[in-house]
């Protein structure tokens, strides 16, 4: 075998090595959380710790319930400011938009998904925070702990969320393809008709994907949620509540959870749940979009 | 005016108030940043590290985070590279295009994409317990190389499958073996492509604050060793935000203008990169 061959077959196994570690990286992750996870859940049964109020490391008792309640508030609360907005201005970019706009905006939206979430975080400080507490909040007549709620999270959260949701419609409707809209233009529709009733039917499942990878960018979101939200450990009750979702959780206790016994294992599940959260609706996501793709749907 | 104008017009406007709010809500967040940031930056923050007392002393400057930044990015980003580049190739026709194993890894890949940084970060606090380590350097390059890894891998496949099959087949009929075709044709073909996904990758990697918070730890001093603990950017600014100083405050300032300078400096890089690769593409 002659030198040149032997490189080839060397170096093509080094990319197999680093090609099947990519590919089991996710499975490490799985498995290694769940084995830091496994103490706690040998300890009570799964269901009980989700569903449990009560949180006190130093007796002994991991309740994720309002963890999980202020995940599912401030996420639900981001998306459902971002996806009208992002719907809407993508619809603008992809069908209305002259080329020049189209230019102009892109990079800008690319930018947006750019930025930093502590960026984020600390403009929710300055801006948000202070805006909810002495504009909103009074305006309201509501009561909020000096701003910082759920809504500040949610406000930072859509902003972050904006630019997937955004490029990701923008793509499918730019997919589907241009002789049905002509064929719907030509029996008289207008282009407002044109597209309620054939581009965003047909981008439906795509557009669909769209929001279920923001929503899954939104549950993770670390840094820029836990600077805004107040990490008051109770279940809320309305958005200008403080809540304290889990990711803000795991980066909180780091620093001394290895002091009680226990208090690391839940803080993993917490990893775990998040991943598991984020694995399925990735993949969900995913499946609709590789068959967008394929021309499927 | 009939009714389906009507709505049409409704519409339209709706539509134009989104837009404007996605804009306008970019331009107040990087307004906001400088307004605040700009004064608080002086020749004294960029070339002193912190000092007077541990962690968040009033005095001095954030150099220590600065450098730990690039430090922890750079280290991160190099290793992506390698390994990053050999999926991308491996992923290709030549070599296992079209098996379950390909399919398989984007599909890995696209999760990895979507996973959390905390996730990341809980993930690489577990291999450091396996290694017996601390917090450090290395423990923050290990994890951001994982972040990483699938961002660039999938940013550098998109642009290699934009180059022409042709060109691989002459090199192939000039008896040239794969690596030959895929280091001299392929890659140097894609080169600039292939540099705007590992731009966008050290973005990723020296902005984010989640996953190199129990990694790489936080000091005041430049690390000197890989075993040492590092400060970051991103860190800089959670950590100095949260004290009630306010001179410590305009430090997390001075550290958010810095880290947006940085990421607005890849951002346009990457488009230049990226023009100049589409300009090249052979159709």
């Amino acid at each position: 075998m002659n030198i040149r061959r032997l490189k080839d077959s060397i170096s093509s196994r080094l990319m197999l090595a680093a090609t099947a570690f990519a590919c089991l990286l996710f499975f490490f992750m799985l498995v290694g959380l769940y084995y830091r996870a496994s103490p706690i859940l040998s300890t009570e049964p799964i269901f009980d710790l989700l569903f449990s109020k009560e949180w006190s490391p130093n007796a002994g008792k991991f309740g994720f319930f309002p963890f999980i309640m202020g995940t599912l508030w401030v996420t639900g609360l981001a998306i459902v400011i971002a996806v009208p907005i992002s719907l809407l201005s993508s619809i603008y970019l992809s069908e209305y938009a002259d080329s020049s706009l189209r230019a102009a905006a892109n990079p800008l939206i690319d930018l947006l998904a750019g930025i930093p979430s502590v960026v984020y975080g600390l403009w929710g400080v300055i801006a948000v925070v202070p805006f909810i507490r002495n504009i909103f909040a009074p305006a309201l007549g509501v009561e909020t702990i000096g701003g910082y709620s759920i809504l500040a999270g949610g406000i930072v959260l859509s902003i972050m969320v904006f630019p997937i949701i955004i490029s990701i419609t923008s793509e499918v409707m730019r997919s589907v393809s241009q002789d049905l809209r002509e064929v719907s233009l030509s029996v008289g529709a207008t282009k407002w008709q044109t597209i309620k009733h054939v581009v965003l039917r047909k981008a439906k499942p795509g557009i669909f994907a769209a929001i279920i990878l923001g929503f899954s960018r939104a549950f993770g979101e670390t840094m820029a949620v836990l600077m805004v939200v107040g990490n008051v450990y109770r279940v809320p009750s309305s958005i200008f509540d403080p809540a304290y979702p889990l990711p803000a959780l795991i980066a909180n206790t780091f620093g001394e959870m290895m002091s009680i016994p226990l208090y690391d294992s839940a803080i993993m599940l917490a990893a775990l749940l998040l991943l598991i959260v984020v694995m399925i609706f990735n993949i969900l996501a995913r499946m609709v979009l590789i068959k967008i793709e394929k021309g499927v749907i | 005016m009939e009714l389906r104008r009507v709505e049409e017009f409704i519409f339209r406007v709706l539509m134009i108030l989104s837009l404007g709010i996605v804009m306008i809500s970019l331009l107040t967040v990087i307004g906001v940043i400088l307004w605040k940031g700009l004064p608080a930056i002086n020749i004294d923050m960029l070339t002193k590290t912190a000092e007077g007392g541990y962690y968040l002393g009033t005095g001095g400057g954030i150099l220590n985070a600065i450098i730990g930044s690039l430090y922890l990015a750079l280290g991160g980003t190099v290793l992506a590279f390698f390994l990053s580049i050999g999926i991308a190739f491996y992923l290709q026709k030549e070599y296992s295009g079209g098996t379950k194993l390909a399919d398989l890894t984007r599909l890995s890949l696209d999760i990895l994409w979507g996973t959390p940084s905390i996730v990341y970060g809980a993930f690489g606090f577990t291999i450091l317990m396996l290694l017996n380590m601390r917090a450090s350097l290395l423990g923050g390059i290990i994890v951001l190389t994982l972040l990483e890894l699938p961002i660039m891998t999938r940013a550098m496949e998109e642009v290699i499958k934009t180059v022409p099959s042709e060109l691989k087949e002459v090199s192939f009929s000039l008896g040239a073996t794969r690596l030959e075709t895929v280091v001299k044709v392929v890659a140097k073909q894609a080169l600039p492509g292939l540099m705007t996904g590992v731009l966008i990758a050290f973005g990723r990697g020296i902005g984010d604050a989640a996953s190199v918070l129990f990694t790489a730890g936080y000091t005041d001093r430049i690390p000197t060793s890989l075993f040492d603990a590092t400060a970051s950017l991103p860190l800089a600014i959670f950590f100095q935000l949260g004290t009630p100083l306010p001179q410590i405050q305009q430090k997390a300032y001075a550290s958010a203008v810095i880290l947006l300078m940085i990421i607005l400096a890849i951002n346009i890089t990457a488009r230049v990169l990226s023009r100049k690769y589409t300009k090249y593409i052979i159709k």
